[in-house]
C-alpha cells in the first residue's frame, strides 16, 4: 500500500504541534511493512537550495523530491517539498519574528496564520495565502498525475484543497486528519472563509481522522460530517531521548508549578493566574512559572500584579529546546488550562519527565489519561485544590508520577501508526 | 535684584542585567556591567568632564559671582569610583572652588520617603557622609529624588535639621501663585522650599535643541534678557535641571556648550541680576508664602506627579514588594545585602515600567534598558525573589528558616573543621613518607576525620 500523504515539516524546521504530530505518526506508519508514505510538504525555497529542484506546474513551482534517511524509521521515506510559503501556525516567538521582519521586504516571505493559526483576510495579505491554497492544490494535482499511490491522506485545513485536488486527478479515495478546528482556534467565532476549507475537506474525504472525541465531535456537530465517517486516532509521544543533565539546576527549596505553552486564549492562561492567587493565600512554599509568549502575556503580567502576586509568579518568555526540558525537570506540576484543544501533547511530555500533570476536561488528552488531575477549565477553585493538594500531600505526586511514567510510555506512535492503517484498510475495502 | 539660582542633579542607576527566572537561587549577582560601564564612560566624555571643565573654568572667570549647586547619588559616585575616577576629581576640583554647594538627597535615588521615615532618614545620612568625606562640606539643603514633595515629607525633612528643600514649581499647586519667591513648608514653617521654575528650566533642559519651537535658536543674551524681563518684585529664578542636560540630553552640536559658558555673562551683564547658590537664596530672601502641598508632586513628565514611578498597578506591586522587606533588612548585617539593596531601591527602575508611552515615551526610554515595560517588571521581581531568598536565609524570621540557618551554619563549620582536619592529616602522610610519625598521634586523627565527614553527609 503506498499512501500520497500531504503534511508539514518535522521538527526542528517548524516545531508547531502539526509537524511533530506528522513526524510521530510517518515514523510509526514506516514499522508497517506493507506500507510506504509519499510524504509531501510545502517549502518556502531560499536562494541556497538551487540542487535537485525540477519545475512543474504553469506557475513554475520548484519542486525538489529527496530520499530521507531520518533517524529511529525504519526505511527510507520519500519525501517532497513543493515551493510554497504557506505553513501553520508554529510558535510565538518565530510568529513575532515573522510580523517584524515583515516589514523590512525579503526576498521571500511565509505567508502565515496569526496566532490562533487564522489568517487575518484583510487585504492583500489573505487573498496571498488563499492563492498560496490553490497554487499548492494546483501542484498537488500534478504529482497525484506523477506517482503511483492507493490513498491520500491530507493533514489540517491548509492541506485539504490540495487533497481534494488529488482525489479529483486520480479518483483515489482521501483521508482527511483534523488537528484542530477553527472553532478551537478561534474560541467560536470561526472565519467562514477557512470553515468553508474545512467543511469542503471533509465532505469530500472517505474517512476523517479526529484525534480526541472532542474533536469528533466537533467535527459531526459543527460541520455536520456523518458520524459513521469519523473516526478518532489518538496522538502520542516521541520516547524521550536521554539528556545528561538539565542546563539549569532549580534555585529554590520551593516548590515550582509550571504553565508551558502559548499565552494565548486557547490555552486558557488567566485561570492559571487566577488558580494561583487562591493556592497562594494558602501557602507560601511554591512558585508559579508562565513559560511562553503570546498575546495575553501582557494581560496576565498585570493581572498578576494586581493580585499582588508577582514576587511569586514569574515569566521566563519562550523557551526553547534545552530549556523546555529544564523547567520540566524543575517542575513539581504541570497545568494546561487549555479552554479548548484538540489532544495536547505537551502535557505527555511533562509525564516523562516525571511531573505530575493538571488537565482541563476541554483537552483531547484528558480522554486517554487516567493518571492526571482534571477539572474542568473555568473552575479556578477546584484548579486551585488540586494545585494545593498535589503540593502538600506527597504520596499525591507520588503516585502520578510513578503510574503516569507508565501510562505515558504505553502511548506509541507505532499503536497511534496502526489505528490509522486500520482506517487505511477500511477506506480501500469500501473503495475496491 | 534677582537671583539666578542653578542646580544640576546627578544620577545614573546601576541597570540590572536579564535576570531570568532559572537564576533564582543560583546566581546572585544582578547587574549588567557592560552597560552599565559603558553609559557612565558616554556620558562621562559627552557631558560630565567637558561640563565640569567649562564651570570650573567659568568659576574662575567670574570670580565668585557665578555659582551653581549639584546633588549627585550615592549610586553615580559609586559608578564613578568604579568606571571613571576622573569624573570624581573633577567635582572635587569644583568643590574646592568654595563656589559650588552640594545638597543632599537619599543614597540610593529611592522613593522611600513615601514610604518609612526611619529609613528615609538612615539613606539621607548616608548620603549626607557621603558628601562631606568627599567633597568638604554638610550638606544644608535637601533635595529629594525627582524633586518629590509633599507637606508630609517637607516636615521629615525639617526635622532632620535641613533648612530648605527643593521642589517642582507645579502648575497645580500653585495655581496664579509664582515659583519666583522663596516659599514655606506650611506643616513647619522653618523649612523653606524653593520652586523649579519649570518654564525657564525646560527651555534649556528640553527645549534648547528643538528646531520646531518658534524660540529656537536660544541663545545666551535671550535667556538673560528673559529673566530680566520678569515682573520686578520677583525675587528668584530657580533653574533646576539634570546635569545630563548638556551634551547628552542636548547635544554638544546644538551648541549647548556654548549657551552655557556665554550664560554667566549675560546674566551679569544686567545690574539687577546674580547667581546664589540655595543655602544663600535661603538666608537672604524673605518667606512670602506657605506652599500647600497635600498629595506628592514631582518634577517628572506632564502631570508633575507620582506616575512615572508608581502610575500603574506592576509599578505599585513592585513597590510594595520591595519595602515588605524592610522590617527584615532593619535587621541585616550582611554588607553584600546592603549594598544590594541599596541599588534595588533606585527609582529608575520603577520609571522603567511605566505605560505611559503617549505623553512623555521620549524621556522613559533614555538609557532604558528594556524593550516593554512588562519585561522591566518580570525583570526586577526576579531579581527581587531571588534577593529575599537570601534576605531570609540571612535573617531567619520562623523557627523553621531559623533550624536551617542554623543548619546552615553548622555545615559550614564542619566543612572547615575537615578541610583542616584533611591538611593535617595530609602534613602527616607527607611526614611519614620521610620517616614514621609518632603513631599515637596520627592514629587520632585519622579516627576523627572520617566521623566528621560521616555526620555531614548524614546532615546533607
Amino acid at each position: 500500500m503506498r499512501v500520497l500523504m500531504f503534511g508539514w515539516e518535522f521538527p526542528p524546521h517548524i516545531s508547531g504541534g502539526l509537524g511533530t504530530a506528522c513526524f510521530g505518526l510517518t515514523r510509526g506508519l514506516s514499522y508497517i511493512s506493507d506500507l510506504q508514505v509519499l510524504f509531501v510538504v510545502p517549502k518556502a525555497f531560499g536562494d541556497e537550495e538551487q540542487h535537485g529542484i525540477s519545475l512543474i506546474g504553469a506557475n513554475k513551482v520548484p519542486v525538489k523530491h529527496r530520499k530521507l534517511n531520518l533517524k529511529h524509521f525504519s526505511r527510507k521515506l520519500d519525501y517532497i517539498e513543493v515551493g510554497s510559503r504557506m505553513m501553520p501556525y508554529t510558535d510565538p516567538d518565530e510568529y513575532f519574528q515573522i510580523q517584524k521582519s515583515k516589514s523590512e521586504k525579503s526576498a521571500f516571505q511565509y505567508v502565515q496564520t496569526d496566532e490562533f493559526g487564522q489568517i487575518p483576510f484583510t487585504g492583500a495579505y489573505g487573498a496571498n495565502l488563499l492563492q498560496e491554497i490553490h497554487n499548492y492544490a494546483l501542484v498537488s494535482n500534478v504529482i497525484a498525475q506523477d506517482y503511483a499511490f492507493d490513498l491520500i491522506h491530507a493533514h489540517d485545513w491548509l492541506t485539504y484543497p490540495a487533497g481534494i485536488a488529488a482525489k479529483e486527478a486520480t479518483g483515489k479515495p482521501l483521508v482527511v486528519h483534523v488537528h484542530a478546528t477553527d472553532f478551537d482556534r478561534s474560541g467560536g467565532s470561526v472565519n467562514p472563509v477557512v470553515f468553508d476549507i474545512e467543511k469542503k475537506g471533509m465532505e469530500a474525504a472517505d474517512k476523517v481522522i479526529a484525534v480526541s472525541n472532542l474533536t469528533r465531535r466537533t467535527v459531526i456537530e459543527k460541520y455536520g460530517i456523518n458520524a459513521d465517517k469519523v473516526v478518532t486516532v489518538y496522538n502520542a509521544v516521541e520516547p524521550l531521548e536521554k539528556n545528561d543533565k538539565p542546563a539549569f539546576q532549580k534555585g529554590t527549596n520551593e516548590k515550582v508549578v509550571t504553565f508551558l505553552g502559548r499565552i494565548t486564549m486557547q490555552k486558557g492562561p488567566e485561570y492559571f493566574v487566577e488558580a494561583a492567587h487562591r493556592v497562594l493565600q494558602k501557602t507560601q512554599n511554591v512558585r508559579f512559572v508562565m513559560a511562553g509568549s503570546g498575546d495575553m502575556m501582557h494581560r496576565m503580567v498585570r493581572r498578576a500584579a494586581q493580585l499582588k502576586i508577582m514576587d511569586k509568579f514569574h515569566f521566563t518568555g519562550f523557551l526553547r529546546g534545552e530549556e523546555v526540558f529544564s523547567m520540566l525537570a524543575m517542575s513539581d506540576l504541570y497545568v494546561m488550562p487549555s479552554v479548548s484543544e484538540p489532544f495536547g501533547i505537551s502535557p505527555l511530555e511533562a509525564m516523562q519527565s516525571n511531573v505530575p500533570v493538571l488537565i482541563s476536561h476541554q483537552s483531547g488528552v484528558a480522554e486517554i489519561l487516567t493518571y492526571a488531575i482534571k477539572t474542568n477549565f473555568w473552575d479556578v477553585d477546584a484548579m486551585a485544590d488540586a494545585i494545593y493538594g498535589v503540593l502538600n500531600y506527597p504520596a499525591l505526586s507520588k503516585m502520578f508520577v510513578k503510574h503516569g511514567k507508565e501510562e505515558v510510555d504505553s502511548l506509541k506512535w507505532e499503536k497511534s501508526a496502526l489505528d490509522v492503517k486500520a482506517v487505511y484498510d477500511a477506506v480501500l475495502q469500501q473503495f475496491y | 535684584m534677582k537671583t539666578v539660582c542653578l542646580y544640576f542633579q546627578v544620577h545614573q542607576p546601576f541597570r540590572f542585567r536579564r535576570y531570568r527566572f532559572f537564576d533564582i537561587g543560583n546566581d546572585h549577582y544582578y547587574f549588567d556591567d557592560y552597560t552599565n560601564e559603558s553609559i557612565l564612560n558616554k556620558i562621562a566624555v559627552n557631558c560630565y568632564l567637558p561640563t565640569n571643565n567649562l564651570l570650573l573654568k567659568l568659576i574662575r572667570q567670574h570670580k565668585g559671582k557665578f555659582k551653581v549647586a549639584f546633588s549627585i547619588t550615592g549610586v553615580a559616585i559609586e559608578q564613578f569610583k568604579l568606571y571613571a575616577p576622573e569624573v570624581l576629581e573633577s567635582f572635587r576640583a569644583l568643590a574646592a572652588t568654595g563656589q559650588v554647594e552640594f545638597l543632599a538627597e537619599t543614597y540610593a535615588h529611592s522613593l522611600v520617603a513615601l514610604k518609612d521615615e526611619d529609613a528615609f532618614r538612615q539613606q539621607v545620612n548616608m548620603h549626607s557622609e557621603m558628601v562631606e568625606e568627599l567633597f568638604g562640606q554638610k550638606p544644608a539643603v535637601f533635595r529629594n529624588t525627582e524633586l518629590i514633595y509633599s507637606d508630609h515629607i517637607g516636615d521629615m525633612v525639617s526635622r532632620m535639621g535641613f533648612k530648605a528643600m527643593l521642589t517642582e514649581g507645579a502648575k497645580h499647586v500653585l495655581g496664579w501663585k509664582s515659583p519666583n519667591f522663596l516659599y514655606c513648608n506650611t506643616v513647619n514653617p522653618r523649612l523653606k522650599v524653593l520652586l523649579k521654575n519649570y518654564k525657564l528650566s525646560d527651555d534649556i533642559a528640553f527645549r534648547f535643541g528643538n528646531k520646531e519651537w518658534d524660540e529656537w535658536p536660544l541663545t545666551s543674551s535671550k535667556f538673560a534678557n528673559w529673566v530680566n524681563q520678569l515682573d520686578k518684585k520677583e525675587e528668584v529664578v530657580n533653574l533646576f535641571m539634570d546635569y545630563e542636560t548638556f551634551g547628552e540630553h542636548q547635544s554638544k552640536e546644538t551648541g549647548i556648550f556654548e549657551f552655557l559658558e556665554y550664560l554667566p555673562k549675560e546674566i551679569l551683564r544686567h545690574k539687577s541680576l546674580k547667581f546664589a547658590t540655595p543655602s544663600e537664596v535661603v538666608s537672604e530672601l524673605q518667606v512670602i508664602a506657605p506652599v500647600n502641598v497635600p498629595h506628592p508632586i514631582s518634577w517628572a513628565d506632564e502631570e508633575r506627579d507620582l506616575t512615572a514611578w508608581l502610575g500603574n498597578e506592576m509599578q505599585q506591586e513592585a513597590f510594595d514588594k520591595l519595602y515588605a522587606l524592610l522590617p527584615k533588612m532593619n535587621r541585616c548585617t550582611d554588607s553584600r545585602l546592603l549594598k544590594d539593596w541599596n541599588y534595588l531601591q533606585c527609582s529608575d527602575h520603577f520609571y522603567y515600567m511605566c505605560t505611559k508611552f503617549f505623553s512623555d515615551g521620549d524621556v522613559h526610554a533614555y538609557f532604558n534598558p528594556y524593550e516593554t515595560p512588562y519585561e522591566a517588571f518580570i525583570n526586577y521581581m526576579n531579581v527581587l525573589s531571588d534577593f529575599s531568598i537570601r534576605l531570609n536565609a540571612a535573617v531567619p524570621f520562623s523557627s523553621e528558616e531559623k533550624e536551617l540557618a542554623n543548619l546552615a551554619g553548622i555545615l559550614e563549620d564542619r566543612d572547615e573543621k575537615i578541610k583542616k582536619l584533611e591538611e593535617e592529616l595530609q602534613k602527616l602522610r607527607s611526614r611519614k613518607k620521610k620517616k614514621p610519625a609518632p603513631k599515637t598521634s596520627s592514629a587520632t586523627e585519622k579516627k576523627k576525620t572520617p566521623k566528621a565527614a560521616a555526620n555531614v553527609k548524614s546532615k546533607k
